[in-house]
């Protein structure tokens, strides 16, 4: 176990030193480098020239890399000169509102697929199952952003039951005080996350029914409600834990483009203006921070899966 | 998958692998050598969709470069037969003008992606040790970045060309087939017949060339096929938040973002039309992605 926790360690941690040299590289193969990023299109060959002195962008590669790198280590993601604020103030105000509002999906989309997998799994091949199967596939075939058009059309536009702009506020506190607004991006992101848990779950209970297991403790005559709660789904359960590890950058995904047509004020649409802005010091900043966690999010789905499910250990 | 990083990209039905076969092994092998009835529906609905595309435009003239705002947002009727956008496009003809660029460049994707991908990964699982080692770690490094992500910065800079936007895309696509490609020729590599090509003094190069890769072959196959439809998938975003093809170019997403001004005014023919087309040329290629899975897949042969 130990053994296997440092290799998942050490491979973390070569992953994320390589996520750094891409954000380096990007950073500094932008037409003009970063000077040219801060000082804008007009700045003059003898203005970039001082400004790299100033900030040492005249320093080779390997040098610049490394004081870059000692900066992430002391956590200062950067400075945006457009908004004139640290991307590290940005991102403590509009982090937690992403996570909250991929969070909550996922738990939703969770506790819907779970049971109608497990329930789809028993009726195999029948009426419901294939119902259900289609339901799944329309939604996981749809893109995100026309979902949620077509969810503002229909219940926005046409019946006018929720409004179509998520609630606007700085802190994640102000965002929650408007549930009715936020019912919309919440509900895109569930359907479209609940498309891909159920078949999973789906998939994953069948493979559980039909371990030995499950037969023994029927013949035993186990009452088949406690065959179903004890056996079937907490072995069918595992693969979400991983599954979660695995969701992270799609997450992440159709949360910028939910954010961005909910105009909902977390890092997603944070990330859009910045790109419209060309403001590259946040879009990198962004950019390091989910892919740190979606590296940590996977190490930590492994080690849990790894607890879970003692046969992982030894393979 | 890939593009969008759904996880395990595997496809639409991850499931259908999953599933025991009921009805064993070698009897069933004729019947299941055949293409599934929705694997001809998907190529049917290809087929036509280029046709639309690709011919529609020859036989249906539409001006699509000089907006005309005498004609914006008409409903659909005669001579427009689904309306018209607020710079008075034919909806219909920019549907299949707008298809081209979905098309041409998804396609595309699929062949550069799985190319590159296909031959890191035999290679990797090839050599082994620590060429392996490397190389997979840069796969991970990829993968760990959100595509869409690296696609908003490598466009903020610069409004992209197809080529540009074809180079990008097949960048962040090759990820996938990499790993699938990989992990069959790590098993590939011991069988015998790839052992005996190098004791009898074949090279390395002749051992993945003739006979790795042509044994991953419909791994290969099946995985291009998702991944024409998440690059179509993954243009319609870019173009839709607006870092796709610049104007004049029309594209899919480009028409839905425009459309999608016009919800609340209840033009509904500028944004049904294109989001159901998009829908079902994706749905399409998986359905034909999951038909030649279970037409190839080597495990049910």
């Amino acid at each position: 176990m130990t053994r296997y926790l440092l290799y998942r360690l050490l491979h973390s941690l070569v992953v994320v030193v390589g996520v750094t040299i891409i954000v380096f590289l990007l950073l500094h193969h932008l037409p003009g480098g970063p000077a040219r990023a801060i000082l804008g299109a007009k700045a003059t060959p003898v203005t970039i020239a001082a400004f790299n002195r100033e900030y040492g962008l005249d320093n080779p590669l390997p040098v610049q890399y490394l004081n870059y790198v000692d900066q992430l280590l002391h956590g200062n993601l950067g400075y945006s000169y457009k908004l004139n604020i640290s991307v590290d103030s940005l991102l403590a105000l509009d982090l937690p509102k992403t996570l909250f509002l991929v969070g909550i999906s996922f738990l939703i989309a969770v506790i819907i697929a779970v049971p109608i997998g497990i329930a789809q799994a028993i009726r195999r091949n029948r009426m419901l199952d294939h119902g259900l199967t289609g339901v799944s596939f329309l939604l996981y075939s749809m893109p995100t952003f026309w979902l949620a058009l077509l969810l503002i059309d229909i219940l926005s536009a046409r019946l006018r039951i929720f409004p179509p702009e998520a609630p606007q506020g700085t802190t994640l506190g102000q965002v929650i005080t408007d549930p009715l607004a936020l019912i919309l991006p919440v509900l895109t992101l569930v359907l479209i996350n609940f498309a891909l848990f159920s078949r999973y779950m789906r998939a994953s209970a069948i493979e559980s029914l039909a371990q030995d297991y499950i037969k023994v403790a029927r013949s035993k005559g186990l009452p088949e409600h406690k065959v179903l709660w004890s056996h079937v789904l907490r072995n069918s359960l595992l693969p979400i834990v991983t599954l979660l590890g695995l969701s992270l950058p799609w997450l992440f995904t159709a949360g910028l483009v939910i954010e961005q047509i909910f105009n909902y004020p977390g890092t997603g649409l944070l990330f859009f203006t910045s790109a419209q802005s060309q403001d590259y010091p946040v879009e990198l900043g962004i950019t390091i921070v989910i892919a740190v966690t979606t590296v940590v999010g996977n190490l930590l789905a492994d080690i849990a899966y790894a607890v879970l499910d003692p046969r992982i250990r030894y393979s | 998958m890939s593009m969008f990083s759904r996880p395990e990209a595997v496809g639409v039905t991850a499931v259908s692998v999953a599933e025991p076969a009921a009805d064993g092994g070698a009897v069933q092998s004729r019947k299941r050598r055949r293409i599934s009835a929705l694997g001809i529906v998907g190529l049917s609905i290809i087929v036509v969709a280029c046709l639309f595309c690709f011919v529609g435009p020859l036989l249906y003239h539409t001006n699509q470069v000089g907006s005309n705002l005498a004609a914006s947002n008409l409903a659909p009727g005669k001579g427009h037969p689904l309306g018209t956008d607020d710079n008075g496009f034919d909806i219909l003809g920019r549907l299949m003008i707008g298809g081209q660029s979905s098309l041409e460049i998804g396609a595309a994707v699929a062949v550069i992606a799985t190319t590159l991908g296909v031959v890191w990964g035999a290679i990797a699982g090839f050599a082994g040790g620590i060429v392996d080692g490397i190389m997979m770690r840069i796969v991970d490094v990829i993968l760990a970045v959100p595509a869409l992500f690296l696609l908003l910065i490598l466009a903020t800079s610069v409004a992209p060309s197809t080529l540009e936007l074809i180079v990008v895309l097949s960048f962040l696509a090759w990820q996938v087939p990499s790993r699938l490609v990989r992990g069959e020729s790590l098993t590939l590599r011991t069988r015998e017949f790839v052992q005996a090509v190098q004791v009898m003094g074949g090279g390395s190069t002749r051992a993945v060339i003739r006979h790795i890769i042509p044994n991953t072959i419909s791994t290969i196959v099946v995985n291009a096929t998702f991944q024409v439809a998440d690059a179509i998938l993954i243009l319609a975003v870019l173009s839709y938040l607006g870092f796709g093809l610049p104007p004049p170019a029309a594209t899919w997403g480009g028409m839905l973002s425009n459309g999608s001004s016009y919800i609340f005014a209840g033009y509904w023919w500028q944004i049904y039309p294109v989001g159901v087309l998009i829908v079902i040329v994706v749905i399409a290629f998986n359905f034909l992605g999951d038909a030649l899975r279970d037409l190839l897949d080597v495990r049910l042969r």
